[in-house]
Order: structure tokens, then C-alpha cells, then sequence
């Protein structure tokens, strides 16, 4: 017997109140988004234009350096980079000359702003111009800011596509209607999503984004968008601007998620109920299967979200619908109201939700309520383990395939494993 | 601008970070922006301490520069110090904030909190971590011993044991925390009391009582050189100048101790109890004789390792680096003992391509030189900071002292043992009763009634040793007698390509991986000089015979 959502009247949290607050935030900066954005586009290089801070964040976030001579690096401002900006200027032109002639596979190049190179105001949109000219067309040279004083963690891939899309081709006026999912996904979410389209008789469709720079999608007024990730509000905006249109859905977590989010293209695309149905029942069912184990082992457990990578409205969306968990707190660092309004129309009405971030004070609130499971940042995880918490890091959420019907249950084991690792450990 | 793909140091405000979350009672308020903060789960999860770092970053915002910044620091500090009741506070700015120039010393000042509060000027844009910590620890002590009278200690009655202070131990620091433990050990036995150890595990009052001893023990200068200088400087507190890192520095230690203590060392030395020498001198040691060793790492330990695989095991120095510039001088002193070029550089590529080059048999590094290793096929050892989780063992495992020295014959010698161990698996890959799909020996070949186990398992090991012993004695002789030779050769530029016989080429397949590279260049350069092709069997032995002269 799977458990039945029962369909209530009321809305949700579409009006719910949210805590705002200001004051320590324990997240990462979009820089960090380098770290899987470089592996998505296989042939695109990330320079950041920042401090020895900025590199050694990179690095420490990365956790290993598996990779000798990775497609990321960091010209490191020094002194005399500080004493005048032309002389700054000459030296990126250096430093990224040098880069290029050292890695001539590289076709897409992001300058990449930081917080100290925005700070003393070293223009890296003009930078990118005038290195594009020297470069071009072997080399795409674009520029984005992940600096901490701008974006928060997830933002950093925002702040990179949103670059990317005045790139992006024109599609021909008289194109079909096509489909864009925009986000960064695993390669075998990708591919599964792909199968699903396909089955569904739906297309073309692009991803966004691309596998390689040389296969950015094109866009245009016949443009359908999907958002797979929450965070992408810039790009969104880019999008548009561009006359593309997006499809509002909740995100493709879970298997309710998953399905809503295929049914607002399938909806687009005219596809019948009947036709919608046969495809997507037995992979419902499949998924609802492997769920049912975590079911029984969430339900009823209570959840506190830090905030982390604006995953968790969609993530506590999940938990509490498909698996019965309860939520005690779900914080966010940015609350797209308008990207957002699916997934807050389906979480539980009263839920406590948090925008921004003191993170002593929610800390306090977190001992006070003593949650079963607390998702949080690395640098709070073990010290609350210490004080006999259990914790879910967040970033596991942001680096594990977690979209998508056949990944539901990996996503609940991530967070059952750390109950059930307890309970072993405690008996 | 400089191109870095991958840093040995952190920023200096991470320095004053590990002096501060090593020490109790100390806050740190820092004027950064989001994302500094990811320097906590540099302690929280590589070195897995169960507490946050005692930080409290101000997190200002693009949309905060043109307004206060200034009162966001205030609130911070108010606020942290409000929570945290802190003995001491630092106060600094990391790199962004530096920029915009907020002066968090005046602002600390003008919130008049009731205790020390010192102000840390940290160039972002010139320093790196191990300064900043060693600054960090200095200002401290100057800062808690502003009032104290500036003479040498007096007060020890006649009778009472010396005392001494221990110096230089950090959080995330390689090794601190078990080095601290194993100086205790070692000085006590001497007859020496443990003062105060700083900055891990002491209290701003712990550092007012520093000039209570008699000596300072400078455990790490990186860390704690500015420190101990100054308490020479201001008290006349001597500090010891050897690094107790192996067996040969250690008994210099201690010496060196007792001679500052007043004490006699040859009780103590006669009584030091230390594996690592006989184990060296140990008959199945021979093979580790002049073995090639590139060493990298933060100087002080970079130097002691070159020692020790010199002098104590029997190694070939072939290069010694350091990122550390501050320590440049005394690095090139080390080199020039070895007779090698000294490599001063924080470039990753220039390491990894002198370790290309030199084509060491064993590399003793940092958590880079492992990685550069690894993808080189070279044994490897960690002997210095930076670190990753694995360099936080559960067991007791000091680099420092008698114990140490066991430890770096364990840890050094290993790497190569294995090396060894997978050479001999693959030569058994194809044998008769080793192949793949063979059932493992001790079930026995299909034997009707199995023997008892234990028997088995003897006969076995004697087999195993016996082969063991064999093998490791004919391949190893064949490998080390031609990998010696010929270090200093780079190959001409000119193209020629050699051609081997088969049954070379089958018998070059039996070295030992880790020098094959090396025995199949020897050869191959033995064969183009004097215009030998196909290199045949007897080749590879003329040419063994001749590097091995």
C-alpha cells in the first residue's frame, strides 16, 4: 500500500510567512559552482580573477584534487595588480594567453569574477571583449561574477548560463516549438529525461547546458523552457529576453515532482492524458517501489534544513509529501517567490521557512527543536554530530544524481543512511 | 597575477584561524565576506574537530558597500564577544575586506570590550598562511605579556625540576597534536617539566606565563618562529634550534635540551629506545639502500626528511624543495649538503615536472607531491602540511622524538614494500598454480581431505618466504644494479627508436615496476650509443653490467 496524498483545498504555503534574517551565513560562494560546472562542459576552462582565498575555497570545497591539471584555476590579484588597474589589465591578457597556448583544447573560457576583483572594480566584461578579439574564433571568452559578495553557492551556476545565452544561436523564425531543459544535470539524468522525452513523442529538445561548447542550443520565440534546478533566476530572465517561454513546474525531485514537471511539457506539447499515462506509470511505479523501503523508515522524522543551495523548498516538498517527514524548519539563502510558487503551493500548510541567514541564532533554534536530521553546510556537520545531532550534509544533495524517477530513491537513501548509520552505531 | 592551478597555503587569515581554533578562550572576528566561511570545514572536516572554529565572519554583501560596513563589523564583534565571553579577541580582515579598508582595530577600540583585544594586519595580497599563523601567535604574545617586566625568569627555587615551553603547534597543523604528546613524554623522561604548550590546547593567561620557564622548545618555525625570537629578544628565553625529526636529531634534541636545562643527557640517551635505527640497519634494509627520494614540503619538515632518508636509511637525496620562501635560506644550506638544486617554488606544475624528470623510487611530499605520485606511478609518504583527512590518523602517530623516528620507518619504508609486493603478484599473474581462476593455496588444489590448517599455513609461508626471498633477490639485484646508473641522463634529442627482442622484452618485464622504466632507458641508451639493434637479452645484461660498474 503506497501512502495516498490526500488533495486538500488549501494552498499550500503560497502566503506562508517567511523568517527573514541577516547576520553570518555559513555557505559557499558561486565559485563553487565551478567545481561541477567544469565537468558538465567537457571542454570549457574556469579562470578566476580573484585572491589565494578564492583558490584555496576552490580547492577545499573540492575536497580532493583528483585532477592533476584540472580546467579551473585562479589568477591570483597580487600587490602590483592592486597599484594600478591598466597594469592589472595586462596581466590577465598575460595570464590568459599563457593559459591558452598551455591548453589549446580549450573553447570556451570564463573569466570569472571574484569578490576582490569586483570590489577594486577590474572589468572582466571588458576583459573578455578585448581577449575575445585576440582569440576568436578558435575561443569563446565570456565572463560571470561568483563572488561571495553577489552570489550564494548555487547562484555561481546561474550567474555562468545567464553569460552563456546571449551566446546561444538564434533559432530560424519559422522553427518548430523546442524544448530546453536549463540546469546542470548529471549526464545520466540527462539521458534518462532525454528517453522519457523521446517516448513521449517530445521535441527537439536541448539541454542547457551543453555537454560542449560547440553544442550550445538555440533559442528563440518557439523556445519552451524547463527549469530542472531552482536556482536559475538570472538565466531565466536571459531566457526570455530572449522570447523564450517557461513552463512553470515544481522541480524533478521525487516522483511527484518528476511528474508534474513532465506533464508541464507534455501539456505544452498537446500530448494526450492516455499517451502521458503510458509512459510515465510503470516508471511511477518503479520509483514508488524503491521508495516505499526509505518510507518506512522516514515517516514521521523530523527535518531541519540550514540553507544552502535553494535545493531544500523542493527537497522538504519531497520528504514531506513522498516519504511523511515531518519539517521543522526549511531555510533557503534566496526564496524565488515566482520560481517557487509550485513547490510552495505543495508544501504542507504551517511550514517554518527561513530566507537568508545568522547562523548562531539558527543554530539555537536547531538545538531548541532537536530535529531527527539536520541538512547543513560541512562546516557545521561534525560539530553537530558531536553534540548528538544527525546530519545530512547539503552538498552531497548538490553533487549526487538526484533528479528524475529512477534517482527518488537515492535521493531518500542520503537521507536514511545517516539515521540508520546512527541507530548501528548506537546499539 | 600569478596562474594557480592548486595552492600549498591558504590565505594568512586561515593562519591566524589555526592559531586561534587551537587555542581556549580566543575569538576570532573576522570582516569577510559569504563564502570565507568555507575555511571552517577545513577543521571541522579534514582534521574532524567536534567543535566550529571560534570565528565569527561579518558576511557583508555587494549591496553593504556603498552603506556601513563598518557598523556590520561593530555589530559582529558586539555580538560575538556578547556570546562567546571570550579572554582574548582578534580581530582582522581577510582579503576582500582588507580592500575596503574599514580598520577593524579602531572599530574593536571604540567598543571598549573588557578584554584584549589584537588587531591583525594580515597582507592578503602578500603573505600566505604559515606567516599569518606565526604573526597571529606573535601579536598574541605581545599582546598578553604588554605588562610584564621585561627580564629573564628568576624565580625557579634551586631544587625544582626546569621547565620548558613548547612552541609552534597549531590546529591543522601535520602531526601537532601527537608531536606535542611525544616532546612530553621525551622531556619529562629528561627530567624537564612541560611549562606551557601554545598555541594548541592554551588560554590567553596560559601565554602570560610563557616567561615562567626557563627555555623555549621551537617545535615548528613556520608557526612559531616570530614568537620564540621575540621572548628571546624581550626575556632572554634561549630556544632550542634542532627539530627533533628522526632518530639522529632527536638524541641531538635531547643534548641540546639537557645542555639548556643543566641536566645530564647521557642517562637519557643511554636509555632512548628507538626501533627505526636497527630496523634500518636490519639485513632486509639493504634493498633500501640509495633509493632515489624527491622530498618537498614546508621547510622545517622537508629538511628533517632529507636528513633522515640521508643518513638514517640509507637513501639517494635526488632533489629537495620547499614552498615555503621565508625559509628559502635554510632550505639551500640542506640542498647543498645533497648536492642538489634547491626547488623554491609554490607552483604545482614546476614540481610535478621536476618529479617527471628526476624519476624518483620514492617521493616524500605533501598531499600534492601524493597526487603528483600517484599519477606518476611513484611510491609516495606525506611528511608535511598541506594535509587531507587521511594525514589525521586515529592511532598515535608523531613525526617528532624517538616514537616519531619509528613511525617515519614505517610510513616511508611501506610505500616501498608494496611497490615490491605488486611487482611480485604480477610476475605470479601467469604461473601455474597463481593464474586467476586458480582456487587460493590455502583451500588446497582439490586435495580429497584437507591437512590440518595449521600445517598448512606453515608450509605455506615457508614457501611464500622462500619465494619471496628469491625473487625479491634476483629481480631486485637486476632492477637496483641498472636503476643506479645513468641518473643523470636526459635523452638526446635526436629520434631513434629502439627495437627489442622478444625474449628482452619478456625478461625486462620481470624488474620490479617501479624501476623498469628506468632499467628499459638505461638500456636503450646503452644500445643507441654504441648503434646496437634489436636489443637482445645479452644487451640488457651488457648494459646492467655496464651502469652497474
Amino acid at each position: 500500500m503506497s501512502p495516498v496524498i490526500p488533495i486538500r483545498a488549501e494552498i499550500g504555503c503560497a502566503d506562508a510567512p517567511v523568517l527573514r534574517e541577516r547576520g553570518q551565513r555559513e555557505v559557499f560562494c558561486g565559485l563553487t559552482g565551478i567545481i561541477w560546472l567544469h565537468r558538465k562542459i567537457q571542454d570549457a576552462f574556469f579562470l578566476v580573477v580573484g585572491s589565494r582565498t578564492c583558490a584555496h575555497l576552490i580547492q577545499s570545497a573540492a575536497g580532493v584534487m583528483i585532477f592533476a591539471e584540472p580546467r579551473f584555476a585562479t589568477a591570483i590579484i597580487d600587490e602590483r595588480d592592486l597599484a594600478g588597474l591598466a597594469d592589472a589589465n595586462a596581466e590577465l591578457d598575460r595570464v590568459v594567453t599563457r593559459l591558452l597556448e598551455r591548453r589549446p583544447e580549450i573553447k570556451l573560457l570564463f573569466l570569472v569574477g571574484s569578490c576582490p576583483s569586483e570590489v577594486i572594480k577590474l572589468d572582466l566584461s571588458r576583459a573578455a571583449a578585448r581577449l575575445s578579439q585576440s582569440f576568436s574564433p578558435g575561443v569563446r571568452i565570456l565572463n560571470y561574477s561568483g563572488s561571495g559578495i553577489e552570489t550564494t553557492f548555487t547562484q555561481g551556476e546561474d550567474a555562468c548560463l545567464a553569460s552563456l545565452v546571449p551566446a546561444l544561436p538564434a533559432a530560424a523564425p519559422d522553427a518548430a516549438p523546442s524544448l530546453m531543459v536549463v540546469g546542470a544535470l548529471a549526464d545520466v539524468v540527462e539521458d534518462q529525461f532525454a528517453r522519457l522525452f523521446g517516448e513521449l513523442d517530445l521535441g527537439p529538445v536541448h539541454f542547457f547546458p551543453p555537454r560542449q561548447a560547440g553544442a550550445l542550443p538555440p533559442v528563440g520565440p518557439g523556445t519552451r523552457f524547463l527549469l530542472a534546478q531552482p536556482f536559475l533566476g538570472d538565466t531565466a530572465r536571459a531566457l526570455e529576453a530572449r522570447g523564450a517561454q517557461r513552463l512553470a513546474a515544481p522541480f524533478p525531485l521525487g516522483v511527484e515532482g518528476t511528474t508534474a514537471w513532465l506533464q508541464a511539457a507534455a501539456s505544452a506539447w498537446g500530448i494526450t492524458p492516455e499517451r502521458f499515462e503510458q509512459v510515465t506509470a510503470p516508471k511511477r511505479e518503479r520509483a514508488r517501489r524503491a521508495l516505499a523501503r526509505h518510507a518506512a523508515e522516514l515517516a514521521g522524522k523530523r527535518l531541519f534544513f540550514f540553507p544552502d543551495s535553494q535545493l531544500e523548498l523542493p527537497l522538504a516538498r519531497f520528504m514531506a509529501r513522498e516519504l511523511g517527514a515531518a519539517l521543522v524548519e526549511v531555510g533557503t539563502p534566496y526564496l524565488h517567490r515566482q520560481h517557487l510558487a509550485e513547490e510552495l503551493a505543495l508544501l504542507p500548510s504551517g511550514t517554518v521557512l527561513s530566507e537568508g541567514q545568522d547562523v548562531e541564532r539558527q543554530l539555537d533554534r536547531c538545538r531548541a527543536a532537536r530535529p531527527d536530521i539536520v541538512v547543513c553546510g560541512l562546516g557545521l556537520a561534525n560539530p553537530l554530530e558531536a553534540e548528538g545531532l544527525t546530519t545530512k550534509w547539503a552538498i552531497e544533495l548538490v553533487f549526487t544524481p538526484i533528479h528524475g524517477y529512477d534517482q527518488a530513491a537515492d535521493l531518500a537513501e542520503l537521507f536514511t543512511r545517516p539515521l540508520r548509520r546512527r541507530m548501528k552505531l548506537v546499539a | 597575477m600569478q596562474l594557480t592551478l592548486w595552492t600549498y597555503e591558504g590565505p594568512p587569515h586561515v593562519g591566524a584561524m589555526r592559531v586561534a581554533t587551537a587555542m581556549e578562550g580566543v575569538h576570532y572576528v573576522l570582516h569577510a565576506p559569504q563564502g570565507d566561511t568555507y575555511a571552517d570545514l577545513l577543521f571541522t572536516m579534514i582534521e574532524r574537530l567536534p567543535k566550529r572554529p571560534p570565528v565569527t565572519y561579518t558576511t557583508f554583501q555587494a549591496r553593504d558597500l556603498g552603506g556601513d560596513t563598518a557598523e556590520l563589523f561593530k555589530t559582529a564583534a558586539r555580538d560575538a564577544y556578547a556570546r562567546y565571553q571570550p579572554k582574548a579577541m582578534l580581530v582582522g580582515a581577510s582579503c576582500t575586506a582588507e580592500l575596503i579598508q574599514d580598520d577593524p582595530d579602531g572599530l574593536a577600540k571604540a567598543l571598549a570590550l573588557p578584554v584584549p583585544v589584537v588587531a591583525l594586519e594580515l597582507p592578503s595580497y602578500q603573505r600566505k598562511e604559515h606567516w599569518g599563523a606565526s604573526e597571529t601567535f606573535y601579536q598574541l604574545v605581545r599582546a598578553m605579556l604588554a605588562d610584564a617586566p621585561r627580564t629573564a625568569y628568576t624565580g625557579r627555587a634551586a631544587a625544582a625540576r626546569p621547565r620548558c615551553n613548547l612552541l609552534g603547534a597549531t590546529a591543522l597543523g601535520f602531526r601537532h597534536r601527537d608531536d606535542v604528546r611525544e616532546l612530553r613524554t621525551l622531556l619529562g623522561q629528561l627530567g624537564v617539566d612541560i611549562h606551557v604548550v601554545a598555541p594548541l590546547g592554551a588560554t590567553p593567561d596560559d601565554l602570560k606565563r610563557l616567561p615562567e620557564a626557563d627555555f623555549n622548545v621551537l617545535m615548528y618555525p613556520e608557526t612559531g618562529g616570530l614568537a620564540a625570537s621575540w621572548l628571546t629578544r624581550q626575556f632572554g628565553m634561549p630556544a632550542t634550534r634542532t627539530i627533533p625529526i628522526g632518530a639522529k636529531a632527536t638524541r641531538e634534541f635531547v643534548a641540546e635540551v639537557a645542555a639548556l636545562a643543566g641536566l645530564d643527557a647521557d642517562a637519557a640517551l643511554a636509555a632512548a629506545d628507538s626501533r627505526s635505527p636497527w630496523y634500518a640497519r636490519s639485513v632486509d634494509s639493504t634493498y633500501l639502500t640509495d633509493k632515489r627520494v624527491f622530498v618537498f614540503g614546508d621547510a622545517t619538515h622537508a629538511i628533517a626528511a632529507a636528513r633522515v632518508a640521508s643518513e638514517e636509511f640509507g637513501f639517494q637525496v635526488v632533489g629537495l624543495g620547499s614552498y615555503a620562501r621565508e625559509f628559502a635560506r635554510e632550505l639551500r644550506e640542506a640542498a647543498k649538503r645533497y648536492g642538489v638544486e634547491p626547488l623554491i617554488t609554490d607552483d604545482y606544475l614546476e614540481v610535478e615536472a621536476k618529479v617527471a624528470e628526476l624519476q624518483p623510487e620514492l617521493v616524500l611530499g605533501t598531499q600534492m607531491e601524493r597526487h603528483i605520485a600517484k599519477r606518476l606511478g611513484i611510491p609516495c609518504a606525506v611528511i608535511s602540511a598541506p594535509v587531507h583527512v587521511q594525514d589525521f590518523p586515529a592511532r598515535y602517530s608523531p613525526q617528532m622524538g624517538f616514537e616519531g623516528a619509528n613511525v617515519l620507518f614505517d610510513t616511508w619504508v611501506h610505500p616501498l614494500m608494496m611497490g615490491l609486493e605488486e611487482h611480485l603478484i604480477g610476475m605470479f599473474r601467469g604461473d601455474f598454480e597463481f593464474h586467476e581462476d586458480a582456487a587460493p593455496s590455502h583451500l588446497g588444489h582439490g586435495q580429497p581431505a584437507p591437512r590440518p590448517a595449521a600445517v598448512a599455513a606453515d608450509e605455506a609461508a615457508a614457501v611464500e618466504q622462500r619465494v619471496v626471498a628469491q625473487t625479491a633477490a634476483t629481480a631486485a639485484a637486476v632492477a637496483e644494479v641498472q636503476a643506479t646508473g645513468g641518473a643523470e641522463g636526459a635523452t638526446p634529442a635526436a629520434i631513434w627508436v629502439a627495437a627489442w627482442a622478444q625474449d628482452a622484452e619478456k625478461e625486462l618485464a620481470k624488474i620490479p615496476f617501479f624501476v623498469r622504466g628506468k632499467a628499459r632507458r638505461n638500456t636503450e641508451r646503452y644500445a643507441q650509443e654504441r648503434g646496437i639493434a634489436p636489443i637482445t637479452l645479452e644487451t640488457l645484461y651488457d648494459a646492467k653490467a655496464h651502469f652497474g660498474r
